[in-house]
């Protein structure tokens, strides 16, 4: 067995290093992390319990088993501003021009940073489903296919970290952020998270059915064994290939460009 | 140091963004163990000078080198003897200081039990040992430019970029950063500033390159650059306004130039060869046209007055 070579062992040193500096910011603002754990908390309870006895769901099933999987769904999507705040506050303020002067991995500064929102992801989505089951929501289809549920779950977040990345270095402003909000939220309530596609608007129907967090939805209610749409798109159909497909083809596009970004800082 | 030569070299640095010339050519030669003031008003380049020799920002043509290694080619070898202070205090403002500088040492590579010592020995040489564990949020301005001082002091580099590293402060903490520059000129650094204060340049530079345009426009230490002007000068103050006219008049006739008249501080100032005969004949305009001088002095130009003249000379419209 040969050692790694010295850059690779860099860039998981600095990996952890960087990682470490996110749990560090947790435990001193612990208040910040918990408001962040407790928001999706409380938007669970609020469509659970103010919005839940008016909406149809298909079937007899019960609303809240159908909410949970798109709300934490949502949970991932809006891990896109969590990702782009830290890195514009970083860039903005110098830090990361800070990091491209000191002798350490360049891929750590990103690598770190989608580590910690990893955790911080798969934190709130503990916290979610712990809540879920508080309120009845449960997984039907066994601890392998719930897994494999939260693993999608995950790996749309993982997408939205790049594409966090890409628009912090494009736009460079914390204070953006709030018109990222603008663009994340009707992205996330135009699909299946809450209402059935079908009952919208044609063109509005063929966004949703598409829509990335549409699948991630889907995939989950299907794997969690909870109550959904059905089957009535091709999209719909094929929810699990698609959740898994949608958020490689984000990689695939908004990876490159962010290192492409990244070049571009010294240019 | 990769080699004998200067800590900083550059040859022919161009950069431009767009239609916009940020450097023109600029030629660059810092003797190790000396401080090299960079001056220039807001855009003349010091800042994409600054990023360029740090390896954070490409050039469009020339090289340069720091401690001898190529900041292009050899960036990781540069990067591991350079420090760097930029314009924003950038350390990380949630965390600790001491928490910053452990951060920064591990990035260098340095052992968890080496970052903390390092961290505990840059805190006490800067004074911050008291605040080590608040937020830096919460931190003064001056003491948060000397924890961006100490961070970029973690490895001991041998050459250290400061960018504009004491705009915003006040004279109490811009002296602290000058005492902590002399320091480490003192301990065998050599130093690159970018500064807008021909102060700073005067008190701490060995050399003084001004940039305007993207263009070195004059070279020299500061008593070179003083002397360019043309000797000494003569300063008469006015105690009141009414006088100011009569006495240009009396200066012009006495010296053979035109003062030049800052108003608000009623003064006229004017360059002259032989000091003691010019200020005897100003002495006597003065008397014989019955103005009341508040004060006659005689002086060396300050680096105010060659920036002047040096950006006049290009500038069309005063700023």
């Amino acid at each position: 067995m040969t050692v790694l070579p010295r850059e690779a062992r860099w860039a998981v040193a600095d990996t952890a290093t960087l990682t470490g500096r996110t749990l560090a910011h947790w435990a001193r603002r612990p208040g910040e992390v918990l408001v962040g754990l407790l928001f999706p908390v409380l938007l669970l309870l609020m469509f659970g319990y103010l919005f839940g006895g008016a909406m149809a769901v298909p079937g007899d099933a019960d609303y809240r088993e159908f909410l949970l999987p798109g709300m934490v769904a949502m949970t991932m999507l809006f891990g896109v501003e969590t990702t782009y705040t830290a890195v514009a506050v970083d860039t903005a303020r110098g830090v990361t021009d800070r990091f491209r002067s000191l002798p350490m991995s360049r891929a750590a500064v990103v690598t770190g940073r989608a580590l910690a929102d990893l955790l911080h992801s798969a934190a709130a989505l503990a916290v979610v489903l712990g809540c879920g089951v508080l309120i009845g929501w449960q997984p039907h289809r066994g601890p392998l296919r719930a897994l494999a549920a939260v693993a999608l779950l995950l790996l749309l977040r993982f997408a939205m970290i790049w594409l966090g990345v890409y628009l912090a270095l494009l736009l460079r402003r914390p204070e953006t952020v709030a018109a990222l909000q603008i663009l994340v939220w009707p992205l996330g309530f135009a699909s299946n998270a809450f209402v059935a596609p079908s009952t919208m608007p044609g063109w509005l129907a063929a966004v949703a059915a598409w829509n990335p967090l549409s699948a991630t939805v889907a995939a989950a209610r299907d794997l969690f064994g909870n109550p959904g749409w059905g089957a009535d798109s091709w999209p719909a159909e094929h929810a699990v290939a698609l959740a898994v497909a949608w958020p490689l083809l984000l990689v695939a596009v908004f990876l490159p460009l962010s290192v492409l970004r990244w070049q571009r800082l010294g240019r | 140091m990769g080699r004998d030569g200067p800590a900083i070299e550059a040859e022919g640095l161009r950069k431009r963004y767009g239609d916009l010339v940020a450097l023109d050519g600029v030629d660059l030669a810092v003797p190790a163990g000396t401080v090299c003031a960079v001056l220039g008003v807001n855009g003349a380049g010091k800042s994409t000078l600054v990023r360029i020799l740090t390896t954070l920002l490409r050039a469009d043509a020339g090289t340069a080198r720091v401690a001898g290694f190529d900041v292009r080619r050899q960036a990781d070898r540069a990067r591991a003897h350079l420090g760097l202070v930029g314009q924003h205090a950038a350390v990380d403002e949630i965390l600790g200081g001491r928490q910053n500088l452990v951060l920064f040492g591990r990035l260098h590579h340095l052992s968890p039990a080496r970052a903390a010592a390092r961290a505990d020995e840059l805190l006490d040489r800067f004074d911050l040992s008291a605040a080590a564990d608040r937020p830096v949020a919460t931190w003064s301005g001056g003491m948060r430019r000397r924890l961006d001082l100490a961070a970029a002091l973690i490895v001991d580099p041998p050459v250290l970029f400061l960018d504009e590293p004491t705009t915003g402060l006040d004279p109490r903490a811009r002296s602290d950063v000058w005492d902590a520059v002399r320091a480490l000129v003192d301990a065998g650094a050599t130093v690159l500033l970018t500064t807008q204060y021909l102060e700073e340049a005067d008190r701490l530079a060995d050399t003084v390159r001004v940039l305007d345009h993207g263009r070195v426009t004059a070279a020299g230490t500061p008593e070179e650059l003083k002397s360019t002007l043309g000797g000494d000068r003569i300063d008469v103050v006015l105690h009141h306004p009414d006088d100011l006219a009569a006495a240009e008049t009396a200066v012009t006739a006495a010296t053979g130039v035109a003062p030049t008249v800052d108003r608000a501080a009623l003064r006229l100032s004017v360059p002259v060869t032989d000091r003691v005969a010019a200020l005897a004949a100003v002495l006597r305009a003065v008397d014989a046209a019955g103005l009341r001088a508040g004060d006659v002095a005689v002086r060396r130009p300050t680096l105010d007055e060659v920036f002047l003249h040096l950006t006049d000379v290009r500038t069309e419209v005063p700023a």
